[in-house]
């Protein structure tokens, strides 16, 4: 250390009465708004352990006397959505047939629109992307007439196939509709996401590529997609949550078996058979979160890795 | 037929021009360095001869094909970047044999290569690692093997020396060296350091604001630089330039250094200068270089012009190796070097000698050389 050095370094902090009260305020407060953020799931859980009695004749934040998954077994397997009483297991499954394709398509398609706009620039390139973020503001009210046309229109190409070849490759049926409307509705969000996230990204791993005679795909799903766990990882948890807590577009466009787990959750509980079975309800409505809460558990774990990554890769 | 030839060549973005008619050629197995300050457009034309962008109007030829129109990959070229685009993706050796995966030469074929070019380069221990895992020297040698694996016609290096430190910077640039001795591969080499471009090439270009300067060996370049921005550019310390005069005495023309405070120094006249194009009365730059002012002792014997005079010293600077002594004429700061260790104290009259045998003039209006 040279003597320059010696004169700069600052004096040693001496810990002080207001840092220990600050502490105890930080501290105090954020332990008061995570009880307060906890609370609901808390009750949830608790109700859902209950048999109904305990529910209805005690107090909501009582421990559960005599804890079971009836509850559980009953929201899965055997409670009543509209008219059909064999739970929401089937309608769970609706969900993940349409989240999973949709997340998948609509973000694999992002990357490529922000790899077009950033490393394969067109004249114009700035306008489409303009527009294209003006997805992103669209209401999902505005889009609900035209969209339904739309999909009116496949459904009469499917009905075509159906007559013609046999099958009809899927056009018509509410799972795919659901899958397409969330694509493109997504589609906004996801370039913008990897547009942004390519900006940053060198050029010159591009150019170096193109001198070894990689393609245009070739450059994408070897270059490009590896070097992309961050941004990839954000865009799907934002799609995931975003398609699967998504109730308008499911109510709208698809209806009886096939309508998606948000859509049965609402029918479950407007279901009257005479008492409202608060336990079966909130079991039923952890059943509906877990999926999201999964993908923010696993999946943040390697956003976070993703990003250190990045940052050590100088 | 030179190996590599560059006609006319003209880069336009919108209005502005970029490249105003490049003229250029090489001869296999030479060494080109293009140099030039910031922004004269010398990256632009290496990434013209690779393919990177496109040209408005000229011909770029190698060993006589014109490939003016050929995408990158065709043009048979490999491209060592500022900022080494290793594939953070990948390991060494897949990074190193990625070109030839893409161009579908068998797997035993590609790990035999990559073994050789690892050798050549020792990198072997490195083969498994990534970019991530590298330091900033180790890099460069990788991104010179991915270059090398392909033994391409012409090898292309943009500033490739610039990410490294001081020290690590001279061994790289040794290596470069004897790479290209013992391979003997064409090289065009972009840099902005002229310390490069003198070692390393066997012709320099030197660039400004999209237009050639002159073309030549580097000594060509160091001794008749064809103008004031070549011989101001190249050289470290750079060269001094004095204010001078015309004058003829007994037919002979001299030049004449006028000073306010001290008797007028007369010179005769460099012997690279055009005696036919000196005008009697008519103002010049008089060049010369900080090893060709000395102090009278260790003035070259062999020249044939030695002139001297006293002035006051300014500054002394020690470098080590040399020390430089700051003095003043005709208002301009002159640089002379000198032995290390020259008795020189700031405030003292010094005498000073001019070798002229290595000076040069300049017109001040064309700032050409004379």
């Amino acid at each position: 250390m040279s003597a320059a050095d010696l004169l700069t370094v600052p004096p040693s902090r001496e810990p002080s009465r207001t840092s220990a009260l600050t502490r105890v305020v930080i501290y105090g407060l954020l332990g008061f708004f995570a009880v307060i953020y906890i609370l609901p799931l808390l009750v949830m859980v608790m109700t859902s352990l209950k048999p109904l009695d305990e529910v209805t004749g005690g107090n909501m934040f009582a421990l559960p006397r005599a804890p079971s998954l009836d509850a559980w077994a009953k929201a899965w397997g055997t409670t009543c959505v509209g008219l059909t009483c064999e739970g929401i297991k089937g309608y769970f499954w609706n969900s993940i047939k349409m989240v999973v394709p949709a997340v998948l398509i609509s973000t694999t398609l992002g990357a490529l629109n922000g790899y077009v706009l950033t490393k394969w620039r067109f004249s114009g390139h700035r306008l489409i992307f303009g527009v294209m973020l003006f997805a992103c503001f669209i209401p999902f009210q505005s889009v609900l007439i035209p969209m339904a046309t739309i999909l009116g229109k496949l459904g009469q190409w499917g009905n075509f196939f159906t007559d013609t070849i046999g099958w009809s490759l899927g056009l018509g049926n509410p799972t795919v509709n659901l899958v397409i409307v969330h694509t493109v509705y997504g589609l906004g969000f996801t370039t913008l996401f990897f547009r942004n996230y390519y900006e940053a990204f060198p050029t010159e791993l591009v150019k170096a590529a193109q001198i070894d005679g990689a393609g245009f795909f070739q450059i994408f799903w070897r270059i490009l997609l590896p070097n992309s766990t961050p941004i990839f990882v954000v865009t799907v948890i934002y799609q995931f949550t975003n398609i699967w807590n998504d109730f308008l577009f499911g109510a709208t466009f698809a209806a009886g078996d096939q309508m998606p787990m948000t859509v049965a959750l609402n029918n479950v509980v407007n279901t009257s058979t005479g008492i409202i079975e608060y336990n079966v309800n909130m079991a039923a409505a952890i059943i509906a979160a877990a999926p999201t809460l999964f993908v923010y558990v696993v999946a943040g774990r390697y956003f976070v890795r993703g990003l250190m990554a990045g940052a050590v890769k100088g | 037929m030179a190996f590599l030839e560059i006609e006319g060549l003209r880069k336009r973005f919108g209005a502005t021009e970029i490249l105003k008619g490049i003229d250029l050629s090489l001869d296999k197995g030479g060494f080109l360095v293009l140099v030039g300050p910031s922004g004269c457009g010398k990256s632009t034309l290496l990434n013209t001869i690779a393919g990177l962008e496109s040209i408005s109007s000229g011909d770029i030829r190698v060993d006589g094909e014109t490939i003016n129109d050929l995408h990158p990959s065709k043009r048979d070229i490999a491209m060592v970047f500022q900022s080494y685009a290793l594939y953070p993706n990948m390991t060494v050796a897949q990074n190193i044999a990625f070109a030839m995966e893409m161009r579908g030469v068998p797997k035993p074929e590609r790990e035999k290569a990559v073994a050789d070019v690892a050798k050549t380069l020792q990198i072997e221990h490195l083969l498994a690692r990534r970019p991530g895992q590298l330091s900033g020297g180790q890099r460069q040698r990788v991104a010179m093997g991915r270059a090398l694996v392909r033994q391409p016609r012409v090898f292309l290096f943009d500033e490739p020396l610039s990410n490294l430190d001081a020290k690590l910077r001279v061994d790289m640039r040794i290596e470069i060296k004897r790479l290209h001795q013992s391979t003997g591969t064409t090289i065009v080499y972009v840099t902005h350091d002229q310390i490069e471009a003198m070692t390393l090439a066997t012709r320099i270009a030197v660039l400004k604001d999209g237009e050639l300067q002159q073309v030549g060996t580097p000594s060509e370049i160091y001794n008749t630089p064809a103008n004031l921005f070549v011989a101001d550019f190249m050289g470290s310390p750079s060269m001094n330039f004095i204010e001078a005069k015309v004058a003829r005495a007994n037919g002979t023309p001299s030049i004449v250094i006028e000073r306010s405070s001290a008797p007028t120094i007369a010179l005769a006249v460099p012997k690279s200068a055009d005696r036919s194009r000196l005008v009697d009365g008519s103002k010049v730059i008089l060049g010369i270089r900080p090893e060709a002012v000395t102090d009278t002792e260790s003035a070259d014997r062999n020249s044939a012009n030695l002139s001297k005079f006293d002035s006051p010293v300014e500054i002394v600077e020690p470098a080590g190796s040399d020390t430089f002594v700051v003095t003043r004429l005709a208002g301009k700061i002159i640089t002379a070097r000198m032995r290390a260790e020259t008795a020189v104290t700031p405030g003292q009259s010094f005498t000073f000698a001019l070798n002229l045998d290595k000076a040069v003039l300049f017109d001040p209006v064309t700032t050409k050389r004379i």
